[in-house]
């Protein structure tokens, strides 16, 4: 009797939880939009004021009232933990069968997203559009015209990282990247961008991430005999401490560093050693970044930061695409995305999303320009400004936007 | 001339100096594996955890006292919080006994069991000081950071070449050369610690000399403990502090035990340096270093590096093979604490 009653119970488990699902969806008012970042692992501290970012976007959509004839925008937060494709993908799995999201925001390390986007976003049929995965692989990627991304591949930014360094007269570098697919696409599109241009890599060495030692990596690199190391890996991760176990020694002392290096803690880790260390990160100068950090921080929100602009904009993609195709149903607005984010049509701002969907209910076209002047290649990815950074009296100034 | 002292100071610089500060941490790891391994007959899974324990109670009474403004500086607060570490690392090392341990001790289950119920304790914990204090990485120094700064040697000296000592390296040697002297003191010259030896060398003699075996477990998971937190403690002021890096640092400390011989708290010590310096050696660069001593027109072109740095855990495991193939008992003949 009493393994009956289990059983039982069990039954009536799993049909609340399969009643559940659809039950979400079926909820005309909302539409849910999952976001996905790493908010633990080694970008947790980039990653908050993103989703916030994202999450801003949103909440002027609901508050337009306008969106597909007065419909919320709800954002349910997942973790893609940046390096765990297996847990990536199951938070992702989760947001689309559990939580019945209509499109997917993130994912943020190149890794999961690809993971992502192969094992949830398509067999699903989801609109995933990410606001920092920068690995050359995505631009190739099988993805049924699903996936989507406000940040320019890293092939664009070794080429101009790799620029100006010959510029400065830097020639002989020792280069480390973080073992994934971000690291090594962007040791691959510097080292031949930098070497057709004549400078010379002297060592190219992975590093992995969350050790609690890297003197060996430096001592490797030191070895090399260059001057000058590159450094292509994470913030709060190896990237740090291998600038770290670099200072320690006095292997090096002129860093250049790749986006995922370039924040404000790694500054108050290592301090005045890193002055004159030169970045570079997705970011351009236009109008629209500085409206975008202005609109954020009424909101509360720290919008200047690496890849905060970014966010913003691929949730207002989100939004509007689905606007130009009049459903939230999935996949409906992936043809539609293109369409809203170039020419022609009147260019929307950041702040200007309410306008934006009046103009779409209206019938009438936009060029969506947001935080980033957004303007994606036939594959769906940013073309790519960069800023060129450099660190002066303790922060990172941008100098130049190629 | 020049050329050769260079060429020291290099390798002095990149191998010797990171290699034995690494290499102590090790040893006082392995020193805490061997002596659970002498008494008690299995291999610890969970000691690496028991360091992110007693390191992650180092670290919050650190905060607690720089919160009050307490410190010894230049040397680094976690210095004085490390006997909560200890009180920490051996409240949970006596909790695990009793809960886990000596009901299948009592049973006198085989070691396997044991080995197994131990990476039971090994999650179980891992899961504890994450959910206390989580996964980020935190630092543990403040102070003063060096002994010898690079830039300041190469200008005292005129060599090309720097030489860093970080003041958590000095620290990390000198705590461990204390650790050490005061637990062969305490084997050899106290009456507990005969009663220890003669336990470990023959359980039966002992007992029948009267040595009481819930007395020397009760000191063998004593002193595992203060060696795990002293260990965690140095390699967090030195590194950072980082539960998942404890877990990592299991290898190379079963390796350093093993190596030196199971049991043996001499072979313990070596095995940590040689384990340490070896994974620094193999992996290193010599192309500087050969730049300084060979004619140019010999001057390397490739980097002259044994292995990748990808593969410095794999030195742990290469070593720990070779060791089990060609002299199982280690170097010094383990088994029992002698």
């Amino acid at each position: 009797m009493r393994r009956k009653g289990w059983v039982a119970f069990v039954a009536a488990a799993a049909a609340l939880c399969l009643g559940l699902a659809p039950d979400a969806k079926a909820d005309g008012h909302e539409v849910k939009v999952g976001v996905i970042l790493g908010f633990t692992g080694p970008i947790e501290s980039l990653t908050p004021p993103m989703g916030d970012s994202a999450e801003l976007a949103m909440k002027e959509v609901s508050d337009s009232g306008a969106f597909l004839g007065g419909k919320m925008m709800v954002p349910v937060r997942g973790d893609s933990t940046c390096i765990d494709a297996a847990a990536a993908t199951a938070a992702a799995e989760r947001l689309v069968t559990a939580e019945g999201v209509a499109a997917i925001f993130g994912a943020d390390c190149s890794g999961v997203t690809i993971a992502i986007t192969n094992n949830v976003a398509v067999p699903n049929g989801v609109v995933i559009i990410s606001p920092s995965a920068t690995s050359p692989a995505l631009t190739t990627i099988e993805d049924n015209g699903l996936f989507f991304r406000t940040a320019p591949s890293d092939a664009r930014q070794g080429q101009v990282l790799a620029e100006v360094l010959i510029e400065r007269g830097i020639s002989s570098v020792a280069v480390t990247y973080t073992n994934n697919d971000y690291g090594k696409g962007l040791d691959g599109s510097f080292g031949a961008a930098f070497a057709a241009l004549g400078g010379t890599v002297e060592i190219s060495a992975a590093h992995e991430d969350g050790k609690g030692d890297y003197s060996a990596e430096v001592g490797a690199l030191a070895a090399s005999g260059a001057e000058h190391l590159v450094v292509f890996g994470y913030i709060d991760q190896g990237g740090k401490g291998i600038i770290q176990g670099a200072v320690d020694t006095g292997a090096f002392e002129n860093f250049i560093v790749g986006d995922g290096m370039i924040g404000d803690s790694l500054i108050e880790a290592i301090g005045d050693a890193l002055t004159g260390t030169i970045g570079t990160a997705p970011g351009s100068a236009s109008e629209g970044a500085a409206a975008f950090v202005e609109l954020a921080a009424a909101n509360g929100v720290d919008g200047d930061g690496p890849f905060r602009g970014e966010s913003y904009d691929a949730a207002a993609l989100i939004a509007l695409s689905m606007q130009a195709a009049g459903t939230a149903d999935r996949g409906a607005s992936a043809s539609k995305v293109l369409e809203v984010a170039n020419a022609p049509g009147e260019q929307i701002g950041p702040g200007e999303l309410g306008k934006a969907l009046q103009i779409l209910a209206d019938g009438g076209e936009i060029d969506y320009q947001g935080a980033t002047n957004v303007e994606l290649t036939d594959v769906g990815e940013a073309a790519g400004s960069y800023a060129v950074m450099e660190v002066e009296g303790g922060a990172f100034m941008t100098k130049e936007i190629r | 001339m020049t050329d050769v002292a260079n060429a020291i100071v290099l390798l002095l610089n990149f191998v010797i100096v990171p290699g034995v500060a690494y290499g102590s941490q090790l040893a006082l790891g392995a020193l805490g594996v061997t002596l659970i391994f002498g008494i008690l007959r299995f291999a610890n899974f969970a000691h690496g955890d028991v360091m992110a324990f007693g390191t992650m109670v180092v670290l919050l009474t650190t905060w607690w006292f720089q919160g009050m403004g307490v410190g010894i500086a230049p040397l680094p607060t976690a210095l004085i919080a490390l006997p909560f570490g200890i009180v920490g690392a051996a409240a949970f090392n006596l909790a695990a006994d009793r809960v886990v341990f000596r009901f299948y001790r009592r049973r006198k289950s085989p070691p396997v069991i044991l080995l197994i119920a131990s990476v039971g304790v090994m999650f179980a914990l891992q899961g504890i000081v994450r959910f206390i204090i989580g996964p980020d990485d935190r630092r543990l120094a403040d102070g003063a950071r060096f002994i010898i700064k690079a830039s300041e040697f190469k200008a005292a000296t005129g060599l090309k070449e720097g030489l860093a000592i970080k003041l958590s390296q000095g620290l990390t040697l000198a705590v461990a050369a204390i650790a050490v002297a005061a637990l062969f003191w305490f084997l050899h010259r106290t009456r507990a610690g005969k009663a220890m030896r003669a336990y470990s060398d023959n359980e039966d003699l002992a007992l029948l000399s009267g040595v009481s075996p819930d007395r020397v477990v009760f000191y063998a998971w004593l002193i595992a403990a203060t060696l795990a937190a002293v260990a965690g403690t140095m390699y967090g002021i030195d590194k950072s502090y980082k539960p998942f890096t404890y877990f990592q640092l299991l290898l190379p400390i079963f390796a350093s035990a093993i190596l030196g011989g199971i049991g043996h708290p001499i072979g313990a010590v070596a095995g940590g340096f040689i384990v340490a310096l070896s994974e620094t050696a193999v992996t290193y660069a010599y192309k500087k270093f050969l730049r300084y001593l060979v004619p140019e027109s010999w001057e390397p072109s490739g980097l002259m590096q044994l292995l990748s740095t990808d593969y410095k855990l794999a030195i742990s495991f290469v070593i720990l093979v070779v060791v089990l193939l060609v002299r199982p008992t280690g170097i010094f003949r383990g088994r029992v604490l002698s």
